[in-house]
């Protein structure tokens, strides 16, 4: 192999980070910068759901002192945890975000929207589509000959299916709720 | 051969495939060392510190695609801190000076600016192939400096990078006049893209042959943009989401069906599993497939695609398939060589739907399984050793068990029986990473068998130095090791300095190496103190 001057002083001993010389301050701590992308600091409160016991290993093999989380670990890449952690993230925002969904009333010339996440329950709902469609009811009501102008309301959910509101617990409903349908009676018969 | 005309002498070289075969011929005479360098086309720099760039672009001239790696493997896990180094621009600013003739390159866990990226551009006239690997620095403003000045870009490929987005404006600096590309990837960028600018772009690209898209990618553009590439062979969707409307997705399924060269399919993000049986029609011509970016799609989903997948040779999947999602994958994909199962809670606590007998049952219906990456939350030394046993042609066997040093969930054993019988059966195995509770009696396997590996990690393993020595001294090809948290001294360290001459590079943190013992190695370049947890150490060694 050859030997050049400048390879000789490259392979002498150095502390610090590459780019420092050796009389920089060798007992710097290599500090997260602010621009830094990765996520570290994640990384490391992830890590601290490491169980007791895990950490007293770790003291009772090392010499170091004991650690309550584990830096690096599980070994995975910042960026498919990133990923994972921004999709969760944006998962959050859009639940906690307005959920509207398109009300049509057989019979009504146009549709609305209505905001799942502003009731609590079935009843309001009930109350407050009848708010927004007293026109068509009405224009119903008067139509139908006797008592065969009840409505039921129906909801398309996540696979499709036409879905007689009402059956499951309101926040299973809302979950699974794409669209919602107020069917004249007759059809829902 | 010196009586030969230099002419002959670099033509017989041409035939040589690898790089450490030309290295050796240039080492024979110095006649020799001229044609070689004269006539190299691709470098390839494995560590960005072993050589200054200055010395390759010297050396090479006529270098036409040059690969760097920068930082070392366990930067991926946040364990190099920020700031650490492999900075590109001595590169390219090297190559822009002595090698304008550069067509390729290629970076791996590096440090990239937008200036370099702009210097890139603008200094080398047939530059082709841009390749970034887990790179980071630059921001979509770098890539528009690529696309605008790049006339003759056939590659622009990123691959898990974290790029700062800057807008959607990027990619309409492609030019008209640009209808070269073949391969484009730009999955990792996170924002939005102009889906205009992209039809138009694949539309003037009849040699494309590769598309990765991000998640911000609608199903409609997807579906425009198949149909004019009926010759893709690899695609990475946009998201496929919630927002059903059957016309939509019927028409991605007609243009998915007309793609009659597709083989490879990863994205689907935040897939809902209704979008799933369009993509049905495109499995049975599948040779890869790449789940691992999916935590939306459950074991029955997963299955129900990956069994109509009879060709399939490389599966990136998340543990929810679980071990009888992977019993099915064994029963229908016989041709299986990559398997991958990535964690879809990196909770080290807990459970995992796959165990041991989701890897026994890949190992007895998949006999051509040569690479494997496999988390999981337990392991037992008779299923490592069952899998052994059956799949003898492992060249990559990485296992990690999330909770470190846990020991056989059956016996409470550690599992030194279970790698022993890896490394004793897989001949030819040239990768491992180990992990589970375990003794010197693993270490002393793998140097006592492992005689054609080149990479080993280690966590939270052994007991004393003669552990690490016996690898040292064992593995006689071995090029790079890395150790974290395990109990190997300056005693290890030292014990066989020579050897580091064969290798790339060594890393060790949280060990027990002491300052001392790092200045005794000559040739170390890098070792820096992590704090209480102890000496870091990282060699870097000359080509």
């Amino acid at each position: 192999m050859e030997i050049d001057a400048d390879n000789l002083s490259a392979t002498e001993l150095r502390l610090g980070l590459p780019g420092t010389s050796s009389s920089d301050d060798w007992q710097k701590k290599p500090s997260p910068s602010v621009g830094a992308k990765r996520a570290l600091d994640d990384t490391r409160s992830e890590a601290s759901g490491t169980s007791p016991a895990t950490a007293g290993d770790l003291d009772h093999d090392t010499a170091a002192p004991p650690k309550a989380q584990v830096v690096g670990w599980p070994p995975v890449r910042a960026y498919r945890k990133n990923t994972f952690q921004a999709a969760a993230a944006a998962k959050k925002a859009e639940q906690q975000g307005g959920l509207y969904v398109k009300v049509s009333m057989d019979g009504a010339p146009y549709l609305r929207k209505v905001d799942l996440r502003m009731y609590k329950g079935y009843r309001e709902l009930s109350d407050a589509l009848d708010a927004l469609f007293t026109k068509s009811i009405s224009a119903a009501a008067a139509a139908a000959e006797g008592g065969e102008h009840q409505h039921a309301i129906a909801y398309e959910d996540k696979d499709g299916d036409l879905m007689l509101v009402g059956d499951v617990p309101w926040d299973m409903f809302i979950s699974s709720c794409k669209k919602l349908r107020i069917m004249k009676g007759s059809e829902a018969r | 051969m010196t009586y030969f005309p230099e002419e002959v002498v670099e033509h017989i070289f041409s035939f040589l495939p690898s790089h450490s075969d030309r290295n050796t011929v240039s080492l024979v005479c110095k006649v020799w060392y001229e044609v070689e360098r004269l006539s190299r086309r691709a470098v390839f720099v494995g560590n960005c510190y072993a050589v200054r760039p200055e010395r390759v672009v010297l050396r090479f001239p006529n270098v036409k695609a040059l690969t760097v790696k920068g930082k070392p493997h366990f930067a991926d896990f946040n364990l190099v801190p920020p700031d650490w180094g492999g900075y590109a621009g001595p590169w390219i600013e090297a190559a822009a000076r002595s090698c304008v003739g550069l067509e390729e390159l290629r970076m791996k866990r590096m440090v990239v600016s937008d200036e370099n990226l702009e210097l890139l551009a603008r200094s080398f006239p047939r530059f082709k192939v841009l390749v970034l690997i887990s790179c980071e620095g630059f921001s979509t403003d770098g890539l528009a400096a690529i696309a605008s000045h790049c006339k003759l870009l056939r590659e622009l490929d990123l691959q898990e990078n974290d790029v700062e987005d800057r807008g959607p404006r990027w990619l309409s600096f492609f030019p008209d006049s640009c209808t070269s590309l073949v391969s484009l990837n730009f999955a990792c960028i996170k924002g939005e893209v102009n889906s205009g600018a992209l039809e138009r772009l694949v539309a003037r690209s009849p040699n494309l042959r590769s598309l990765r898209l991000n998640r911000s990618v609608s199903v409609d553009t997807l579906s425009k943009i198949l149909v004019r590439t009926p010759n893709l062979e690899d695609l990475g969707t946009g998201n496929l989401t919630d927002e059903f409307q059957a016309e939509s997705y019927a028409r991605l399924t007609s243009a998915l069906e007309k793609c009659k060269m597709l083989r490879s399919l990863s994205g689907f993000w935040d897939a809902s599993p209704i979008c799933v049986p369009y993509i049905y029609p495109l499995c049975h011509q599948l040779t890869g497939l790449n789940l691992s970016y999916t935590p939306t799609l459950d074991y029955s989903d997963l299955t129900k695609m990956v069994s109509r997948c009879v060709k399939l040779q490389r599966l990136w999947v998340l543990d929810c398939i679980s071990d009888k999602g992977l019993q099915m994958v064994a029963s229908s994909c016989k041709d299986l060589q990559e398997l991958r199962v990535f964690p879809s809670d990196f909770n080290v606590a807990g459970a995992s739907a796959v165990t041991e007998e989701g890897l026994v049952a890949i190992s007895s219906g998949c006999p051509k399984l040569s690479s494997l990456l496999y988390f999981c939350h337990q392991m037992t030394n008779e299923a490592l050793i069952t899998v052994a046993k059956n799949c003898p042609n492992f060249i990559r066997f990485r296992l990690c068990i999330l909770e470190p040093k846990k020991p056989d969930a059956m016996t409470g054993q550690p599992l030194d029986e279970g790698f022993g019988a890896i490394v004793r059966e897989c001949k030819g195995l040239r990768r491992l990473s180990i992990s589970g509770l375990l003794t010197d009696r693993v270490f002393m396997y793998i140097g006592k068998y492992a005689k054609y590996l080149e990479m080993l990690s280690i966590a939270f393993a052994g007991d004393t130095d003669k552990g690490m020595m016996d690898v040292m001294n064992g593995c006689k090809n071995l090029r790079k090791l890395e150790i974290r948290d395990s109990p190997f001294g300056d005693v290890a360290l030292l014990g066989n300095v020579a050897k580091y001459e064969t290798m790339r590079s060594l890393w060790m943190s949280s060990c027990n190496v002491t300052l001392k013992g790092c200045q005794m190695v000559g040739g170390i370049r890098h070792a820096w103190d992590q704090g209480n947890s102890g000496w870091l150490v990282l060699l870097s060694l000359l080509l």
